[in-house]
């Protein structure tokens, strides 16, 4: 089921936490909300379940498939939302946690006893708890706990899944793999989801498409590659992950960032594995630094250097390339950025 | 097994325990039993059991039950009320919560006597309906709501103030209404507290004098409680009779306790 939300603005006091929003969700997708904290993610997926008004305007809707449901109730939006603690019943067992939705209902939507057995064991075993249905919540770990949220959120049938932060409180490796497991999941059910999260590895890892929020507004929206390779704006290429800064200026078609800078100058974004150390500078493209730290555990090579300003510069290499020059701490090398971003707004990290 | 710890001294403050519990409650309650033991089988049952002594038990019992359900409604309002919401003059009402705690017993009896009485306050506005509150069993009823109060309210405010409000949002999300949510969400999630809550009120309404004996009047067979038996007892230097009496207030405070706790830890059999 698709979701339209138009012109939504909230604020909380005289703090504006959504500006204007306006997006577009289609049908089957797995969507990430990312942002900085008090970039309104969380209030937008709030305002999408009902969960919180938003500021009356007559050109403010949200649809749900092309139909309003401003003013219908939670309960009637139908939509499964996982809470970033979880909010599960403490005093049920994992079994009455997830039949509380189905247990709830009245009249000629009433569920048979044997009915929401079913559905619950059936929910059960998607999650991977069986044999667990008898445990309390306090009996499971933080990554149990999630699985029961969800299951619990699934069992209504909803239109679509909301999920706000729905792996910040998990360590490292049980964030990895419940992740993956969540993809496999959505790939399964092809439920219409969103989930909030600060992580843009999380984001980009996850997600068919990411919609990048900040200060209450909508930065860019678009699939992972797009926004990671086509950041719209400094903004979004200093948030999707780490970028070094550099001024220079332009002289006759070629980039100088040689010191010091005169004239005008022109701020230009390189991400780290977009750099070449060298050991030295025939072509005057780079400029001289000296190497601070390598870190060589991992994957990749990361080296931090200092510029004669004693400016931070992030380099990432592949370890054969690292091994092809030996540098080493202390050495002065030729920073020689490979690809450059200029965006025409100015901004600054 | 000894366990590393940042103050040391298990065994010195364990031996103090010991020994100012034996010294404060085990030492005067055996000595109950022992008073007891004085009297032969026949006298002990001829003072537990008279006509009085029972009327007076029924009325203890029955009214401090009562007055801890009611406590137990009415406490669960007053501290979700402070814990929910905002409103001007909210440290003043949270203040006055405790004031039975602070009166002395017998300043609550007269002032709750004076109010109740035909011509006072309360009690003037009540006659015309036909209800007595002073010197009835009603009154002892309004002593003891009044001094049971504090008990439930000071319980529940820790647990109302851990409850998530992501919890409600949750069972609102999957379809419940108002009503079921705090039917089935809310309530089992404070029930032990709010028991823990009751038997504090309930505990202290059994042992509850000063502020009963005003407004009460000490009617025999109607008006009577049973601490007030005890004290007439003493009064006639009858110590065993006194004790005797004293004697089944203990086993039956202790039997209730029993039930009671037993249920409080069934409801807190979901927490670790």
């Amino acid at each position: 089921m698709s979701i339209e939300v138009k012109n939504i603005t909230k604020r909380f006091g005289k703090f504006t936490a959504l500006n204007n929003v306006n997006l577009k969700i289609p049908d089957g997708e797995l969507v990430a909300l990312l942002g900085p904290s008090g970039s309104g993610k969380t209030t937008l997926l709030r305002i999408i379940a009902g969960l919180e008004e938003f500021e009356p305007n007559q050109n403010a809707d949200i649809l749900f498939q092309n139909k309003s449901v401003v003013g219908n109730r939670i309960a009637e939006r139908k939509v499964g939302f996982v809470f970033q603690h979880y909010a599960l019943f403490r005093h049920l067992k994992v079994f009455d946690n997830i039949a509380f939705g189905l247990r709830v209902r009245r009249g000629k939507d009433r569920f048979s006893r044997t009915e929401i057995r079913n559905r619950v064991l059936e929910l059960i075993h998607l999650i991977q708890l069986d044999g667990l249905e008898n445990r309390y919540p306090d009996q499971l770990s933080g990554g149990q706990r999630q699985r029961v949220a969800l299951a619990r959120a699934l069992a209504i049938e909803p239109k679509f899944l909301l999920l706000d932060e729905p792996f910040g409180a998990l360590d490292a490796r049980v964030r990895q793999n419940l992740r993956r497991w969540l993809r496999r999941l959505h790939d399964e059910i092809k439920l219409t989801s969103v989930f909030v999260t600060h992580d843009q590895e999380e984001a980009l890892e996850l997600a068919d498409r990411v919609i990048v929020m900040n200060k209450g507004r909508i930065e860019q929206d678009g699939t992972p590659t797009e926004v990671f390779h086509h950041p719209k704006n400094a903004f979004v290429m200093d948030f999707l992950g780490s970028v070094n800064l550099f001024h220079g200026r332009v002289v006759s078609g070629q980039v100088v960032f040689d010191q010091p800078l005169e004239g005008k100058q022109t701020q230009f974004f390189v991400r780290p594995h977009e750099i070449e150390l060298l050991p030295n500078d025939p072509d005057g493209a780079g400029f001289p630094a000296t190497i601070r730290r390598v870190q060589l555990a991992g994957s990749i090579a990361k080296i931090e250097l200092t510029d004669r300003n004693n400016k931070e510069i992030f380099v990432e290499m592949s370890h054969e390339k690292y091994l092809l020059y030996q540098f080493g701490v202390a050495d002065t090398v030729f920073v020689v950025p490979q690809k450059t971003v200029v965006f025409e707004e100015d901004y600054s990290i | 097994m000894k366990k590393h710890s940042v103050l040391p001294g298990f065994g010195l403050t364990f031996g103090i325990t010991l020994a100012y519990l034996s010294l404060i409650v085990l030492l005067p309650l055996s000595l109950i039993v022992l008073n007891t033991a004085s009297m032969s089988f026949a006298d002990f049952l001829k003072a537990i059991g008279s006509k009085q002594v029972i009327a007076s038990y029924k009325l203890t019992f029955g009214a401090s039950l009562l007055a801890a359900t009611i406590n137990g409604i009415f406490g669960f309002i007053v501290a979700w009320t402070l814990i929910r919401y905002k409103f001007p003059g909210k440290r003043i009402i949270d203040a006055i919560v405790d004031m039975p705690f602070a009166m002395p017993t017998a300043v609550s009896g007269i002032a709750l006597t004076a109010i109740c009485a035909k011509n006072g306050w309360v009690g003037s506005l009540l006659v015309p309906f036909g209800i007595k509150i002073a010197y009835t069993q009603l009154g002892v009823l309004v002593a003891l709501i009044f001094i049971g109060l504090p008990f439930v309210v000071r319980t529940l405010q820790p647990t109302l103030e851990d409850l998530d409000k992501e919890v409600e949002e949750a069972a609102a999300s999957l379809g419940a209404t108002k009503f079921q949510t705090f039917w089935y969400v809310i309530v089992p999630s404070v029930l032990p507290a709010l028991m823990t809550g009751f038997t504090l009120a309930f505990a202290r309404a059994l042992g509850e004098y000063g502020s009963v004996v005003f407004i009460s009047g000490n009617l025999p067979m109607k008006t009577e409680i049973t601490p007030l038996l005890i004290v007439m007892k003493l009064e006639q230097y009858d110590y065993a009779g006194a004790t005797a009496i004293a004697m089944v207030m203990l086993i039956a405070s202790f039997v209730l306790m029993f039930f009671i706790n037993l249920s409080q830890w069934y409801a807190r059999r979901f927490s670790n």
